[in-house]
């Protein structure tokens, strides 16, 4: 193999990297859904004809997609191999979201596309779309007691959705009659597939420019500059054995906290992730598939060390074992809904603590790490129709080396943007009584942990069915190095003349019956503390009772700082 | 009435130099001038400017300026004491955001709101989102606020009330009630400055205006006194972050207009210059000593956004000329990283120490430093004494760093910095093109600013963009911006209804309330203007969706058909798709008038001087070293046409055109290169 000069290899690395990003953009300023648009809850990549690793994703793509994409190319290579899928030609696309085969939630759906160059399958080209509905029992699809994932929508193997380049009518017609507000779906589809023919178009301009051999040799040597790369990072991290656990509060359906055990060896230049000792399978819906799991410490590590180039490379150092026999590794027909948006960012959590003491100033306190789902859905009589409501929301990042965290921050897998109250309220029947800091949520540290959002909204039609997917209602974001825990996330369900409500399984509930005037609250989790709070400086302190956010007399029983 | 045979004097504030252009107009010549930015107060700077130029104040007409103040009194915080009155239970708004982070990955994040909660006040009054009062303004309680908003010594106040866009009573009355009792005017109501939901960019947007109010105020009324006692009279326009000029006497109540008005003067400069030249796209490359300014211009139109962010987390939703920022300059530092590649940027080595070649103390190699050991950069014009033992610090400093490492010989890898370089900013400013809906090859590259003139080529390559156009006077391309810019005023108000339930009368009364307030406002100030040219758009889109698109209206009575019509078409150009069982929806109305002045003769840009003497220095592309030519400007006279390579020197930069690229000078003293492309 001729070996590629440093500057070529460059130059390829950022034309790689920028045909994902061009195709990442296609997607979102062509998408009619706003999770995708707006929220960008998509990816795109391109992926080995042989084994489907990664050879470049988009930079702005959902963090959580960083390892399933490729997990999920490899699954169609290995089942058309197997002839149990359909062989590909080219103008062919491919449409799954069977969680099973290297997925996330049943919503997430990927799109596969093979790159012929001189007849032959050179890559392949693949993106995920957040579908805002996929059927299944919850509009929407954020379950919070599935027990099945039958419940959860619809399950597409992956099939040919586009034949030749032309849309297969019928199979579109058979999703279109499986899911809610299926007349918008057109928007994303075309978006999707126009996302995957920018990428075609820009490959071939790159393929043209500098030859077919040399992009080859180059993604070879890539391969191993990323590894080398991650190699040269995880050597920070002295040999030995590390541990964390992290919690999720319950599965939705039995009320007792599902655990994750975490034990990561540092060997020569490799981390080995055992996940082995964790609660076994739930009947609720906070399974997670094996590539979510996977996925889940890639992204954590990029969080970590956010210089590493994205290829399969940067992954070959971190060696994840197969947990099996635990929730961390689902198989059919477990349900899954949650572990995408939750349980992931448990794992990413477990990952952050377990490496914090020997890389203080790269990793924070525990960051709010849910997603807080709520849904609302019904007919809204004040416009005659039905409607389905999220309100996704942020909350305190962990404090660090240098600053306190910051506030209502995005969710640890996620980049996509909360909408506003006016917004909300032009669209859905309800009114926000207030949107504020999470009052006392932060966690008490040297850098002290940043606010959790607290909100409250009010049924302004007949009725209405909500439902709660989120996480930390039972122990708050872990502080470390001697910080405090952040704020736990709260729920409560005020009615007329009645007693307060909390869901039994405090972040967790699905199908509450509201009414009009009723009240939902919602605050979310504070970031944790980083450091000890004695250590906290002065000015800070007397900065934050300025502030309003912390008072005289827990800056007396906290930082054992008497301020006047 | 100021006419253009009146003497006009243009005035851009940069970071580093304040640039001065006057245009005479008995002889139609230019004078120009350079001095260093006072950063303190900048009106120092600009006297010094008019005073080294011999500028005789009493005999202008027009002075057209443009300022930073406002824009480094943002990313600096280094603004006036704000409060924010805000509807109850929203105050945090400001501080919350819309939950985000600074970058998908690292969650290490820091953020500080405008305004800190200590001065951030909640008040009794709601409105919903159709304009009802759902709770009165409770009175008493505003009045107590405001006693204590004056204790706190704050110089401005927000108002800033939920859905405000869709209806403002309480805004305007609390606004009343506070002017009684307030010393100042410096009182912004957030429907005022922006009429569009989003209380976060609406509540921000409005927060900025307040806290650089009085800043900008201060200053224009300290510069209107010192031009005043040199003899100055007549009007002084101030330029705005859309391109436009306003009077100085109205600019700061819209104090937020002028946030980032610096990049746009240079894009308005360009599409001036490339309009005279015949050319309709364009796309500026304006390359500084830390950062790239890129934006486009498609039909002789800068394109112009309502969703700048001026840094992670602060919006400022007006309409401003859409000028995105490249993290590469001069100042870019290349390192190895840890998988062995070559990285140029995003560090910095900023102004201090800068590039090693500067002389002052510089440890990384950056940009410059390439440019200058490949003889591209005129060590002349580094201002440098001990140029020798400079050279060699360069060389030892990029050989330990970099060279060793990758290999290769100072001169090879130098130009390795460029390539890397070169090829992020491609990358960049195709991102740029492509979110725009453009494609970069179907543009020249108007290439501008100390550095950019030493790129242009190689990127247009890159890019495949097949010419590069270089103005007479790249270096003060800000400065002409300010005297060629038209005056302008933009509106906007968010309507949110459905095309069907739309009452097409009020939207009717609308479109044409903004063209008479436009136009009456713009009549007031003291500048004769050619023609009124309006510019009436909506922005639309689905239901259920939560992006906009616009739709530009011929007119301001657009029929529900014409309307339905053109959506159709705009959206199935953009998205080639056809839904036709969604219901259309109109979410604001925009209105933008424009003031013409009258034409400028550019000719005498450059004061042409013969001279048949050239000399060569040794530069280095592709490998080697080639004895080149080098020009200065001046003596390459309209109609000159030449292979590269070749060198040209002027004051404000250099010029770098690659081997077998062909140029030449055009009827306006522009240079026009033709990339080369085997």
């Amino acid at each position: 193999m001729i070996k590629v000069d440093k500057i070529t290899l460059g130059v390829i690395q950022a034309g790689l990297q920028q045909v994902c990003d061009e195709m990442d953009l296609s997607f979102s300023r062509s998408a009619f859904s706003p999770v995708i648009s707006e929220a960008n809850d998509r990816s795109n990549g391109i992926y080995s004809a042989i084994n489907g690793s990664l050879i470049s994703q988009g930079y702005n793509g959902l963090p959580v997609f960083v390892g399933t994409m490729e997990y999920s190319t490899s699954e169609i290579i290995r089942l058309i191999k197997e002839e149990k899928v359909e062989k590909p030609y080219p103008g062919d696309i491919y449409i799954v979201n069977d969680p099973y085969l290297g997925g996330t939630h049943l919503m997430d759906v990927r799109f596969a596309k093979p790159y012929f160059r001189n007849n032959k399958i050179c890559f392949w080209l693949s993106n995920t779309g957040h579908w805002p509905d996929i059927g299944g029992s919850v509009p929407g699809g954020f379950s919070a007691s599935a027990n099945s994932v039958e419940q959860e929508g619809l399950r597409l193997p992956p099939v040919k959705l586009f034949k030749k380049g032309i849309l297969d009518k019928e199979i579109y017609s058979i999703i279109c009659s499986n899911i809610r507000i299926s007349e918008q779906r057109i928007g994303d589809v075309k978006a999707q597939e126009a996302a995957l023919l920018v990428g075609e178009e820009r490959l071939n301009h790159l393929f043209n420019k500098f030859g077919d051999k040399l992009i080859h040799n180059s993604i070879e040597e890539l391969r191993k500059s990323g590894s080398n790369q991650m190699k040269s990072f995880i050597n920070q991290i002295p040999n030995g054995i590390y541990k964390s656990k992290a919690y999720v509060d319950s599965d939705g359906i039995k009320n007792v906290p599902l655990e994750i055990n975490l034990e990561v060896k540092k060997q020569k230049d490799k981390l080995i992730f055992d996940l082995s000792k964790s609660s076994l399978p739930c009947i609720g819906p906070m399974n997670s598939v094996f590539a979510t799991t996977k996925s889940s410490i890639y992204l954590a590590m990029r969080h970590i060390f956010p210089e590493v180039a994205i290829n399969g490379g940067a992954f070959e150092p971190l060696e994840i074992r197969r947990p099996s026999g635990t929730f961390l590794d689902a198989v059919y027909p477990r349900p899954v809904s949650g572990c995408a948006a939750e349980v992931s960012q448990r794992i990413a959590e477990a990952v952050f603590l377990a490496f914090v003491n020997v890389l203080k100033h790269r990793i924070t306190a525990a960051p709010a790490g849910t997603s807080g789902n709520f849904a609302l859905g019904g007919f809204n009589d004040l416009k005659d129709g039905n409607f389905v409501m999220y309100q996704l929301s942020g909350g305190g990042y962990g404090g660090n080396s240098l600053n306190d965290g910051i506030s209502n921050g995005c969710s640890t897998i996620g980049i996509s943007k909360a909408p506003p109250v006016e917004i909300m309220e032009q669209k859905f029947p309800v009114l926000y009584n207030h949107y504020s800091i999470h009052d006392k949520s932060s966690g008490a540290g040297e850098f002290r942990g940043g606010f959790g959002l607290d909100y409250e909204i009010e049924i302004l039609c007949k009725e209405a069915t909500a439902s709660f997917v989120m996480d930390h209602g039972r122990f708050g974001p872990p502080g470390v190095l001697g910080g405090t825990d952040g704020g736990k996330n709260k729920v409560k369900i005020k009615r007329k003349n009645k007693k307060d409500y909390v869901p039994e399984h405090l972040s967790k509930e699905q199908d509450l019956r509201l009414k009009k005037g009723d009240k939902v609250q919602i605050q979310t989790p504070g970031g944790g503390g980083f450091g000890n709070p004695k250590k906290r400086k002065k000015h800070l302190i007397i900065n934050d009772i300025l502030e309003e956010k912390l008072s005289r007399k827990d800056a007396l029983k906290i930082y054992g700082k008497k301020i006047i | 009435m100021v006419q253009i045979k009146d003497n006009l004097v243009g005035i851009d504030v940069g970071g580093t130099f304040t640039d001065l252009i006057c245009f005479d107009s008995k002889s139609k010549s230019y004078n120009f001038t350079k001095v260093f930015t006072s950063a303190k107060n900048q009106s120092q700077g600009v006297l010094n400017a008019i005073d080294k130029a011999s500028i005789n104040l009493k005999k202008q007409d027009l002075i057209i300026h443009g300022t930073t103040t406002t824009t480094n009194a943002l990313l600096e915080r280094k603004i006036s004491k704000t409060a924010l009155i805000t509807t109850k239970g929203f105050r945090d708004v400001l501080e919350l955001g819309r939950r985000t982070r600074p970058f998908p990955y690292g969650l290490i994040a820091d953020f500080k709101p405008l305004i800190p909660r200590n001065l951030r006040f909640e008040v009794e009054e709601r409105i919903d989102f159709q304009g009802n009062v759902l709770k009165k303004l409770n009175e008493s309680e505003l009045l107590k606020i405001l006693k204590k908003i004056k204790e706190l010594n704050c110089d401005s106040i927000v108002i800033h009330f939920l859905h405000s866009y869709a209806n403002s009573y309480h805004e305007v009355k609390a606004k009343n009630l506070i002017l009684k009792n307030w010393p100042n005017k410096y009182i912004t109501a957030g429907h005022e400055i922006l009429s569009e939901s989003r209380e976060f960019e609406r509540g921000v947007t409005a927060s900025i205006n307040a806290s650089v109010q009085p800043i900008l105020e201060n200053y224009i009324y300290d510069l209107q006194q010192r031009l005043r006692s040199n003899g100055y009279k007549k009007e002084l326009l101030v330029m705005n972050g859309n391109g436009g000029t306003v009077s100085s006497k109205i600019v700061s109540k819209e104090a937020a207009k002028t946030v980032m008005s610096g990049p746009a003067s240079g894009v308005i400069a360009a599409t001036y210059v490339s309009k005279l030249s015949k050319v309709k796209n364009i796309i500026t490359y304006d390359m500084g000593g830390t950062s790239t300014d890129v934006s486009l211009v498609v039909n002789n139109k800068p394109a112009v956004s309502s969703e700048t962010e001026i840094e992670y987390s602060m919006p400022v939703h007006v309409p401003m000329v859409d000028v995105r920022t490249i993290g590469a300059g001069g100042g870019s530092i290349a390192k190895i990283n840890e998988a062995g590649l070559l990285e140029v940027g995003p560090e910095s080595s900023g102004s201090d120490p800068g590039p090693i070649c500067y002389g002052n103390g510089g440890k990384n190699p950056t940009i410059s430093d390439a440019n200058f050991l490949l003889g591209r950069l005129n060590p002349k014009s580094l201002n440098i004494k001990e140029n020798d033992k400079i050279k060699e610090d360069t060389e030892l400093i990029l050989k330990n760093k970099i060279s060793v490492k990758l290999k290769l010989n100072n001169y090879q890898s130098a130009e390795a910095i460029l390539k890397i370089a070169n090829n992020k900013m491609a990358n960049a400013i195709r991102m740029v093109s492509i979110s725009v809906g453009e494609d970069p090859r179907e543009f020249s590259l108007f290439s501008f600013g100390g550095a950019g003139p030493m790129h242009a080529c190689e990127l247009a390559r890159e890019l495949d963009i097949p010419k590069v156009f270089i103005p007479a006077r790249p270096g003060l391309t800000n400065a002409l911006g300010c005297l060629v810019a038209d005056l302008r005023q933009d509106f906007t108000q968010t309507l949110n209804t459905s095309l069907e339930e739309t009452n097409i009368k009020n939207l009717h009364s609308i479109l044409e309330k903004f063209r008479s307030d436009g136009v009456s406002l713009i009549k007031k100030q003291k500048v004769e203007i050619e023609k009124f040219y309006i510019e009436f758009s909506l922005d639309m889109q689905f239901l259920g969706q939560t992006h906009i698109i616009k739709i530009p209206l011929k007119d301001a009575k657009p029929s529900k058909n014409f309307i339905n019509k053109e959506f159709e078409n705009v959206y199935f150009k953009r998205f080639k798709v056809k839904l036709e069982k969604i219901l259309p929806v109109i979410v604001n109305i925009n209105v933008s008038v424009i003031g013409k002045r009258k034409e400028l003769d550019l000719k005498k840009l450059i004061n042409f001087t013969k001279s048949e003497k050239i000399s060569y220095r040794k530069v280095y592309f592709n490998g080697k070293w080639h004895k080149t030519p080098t020009y200065l400007r001046e003596n390459l006279f309209p109609k000159f046409k030449k292979t590269g390579p070749a060198i040209i020197e002027q004051l404000d930069t250099t010029i770098v055109i690659h081997p077998k690229d062909n140029f030449f000078v055009d009827d306006f003293g522009n240079i026009i290169i033709e990339i080369y492309n085997d």
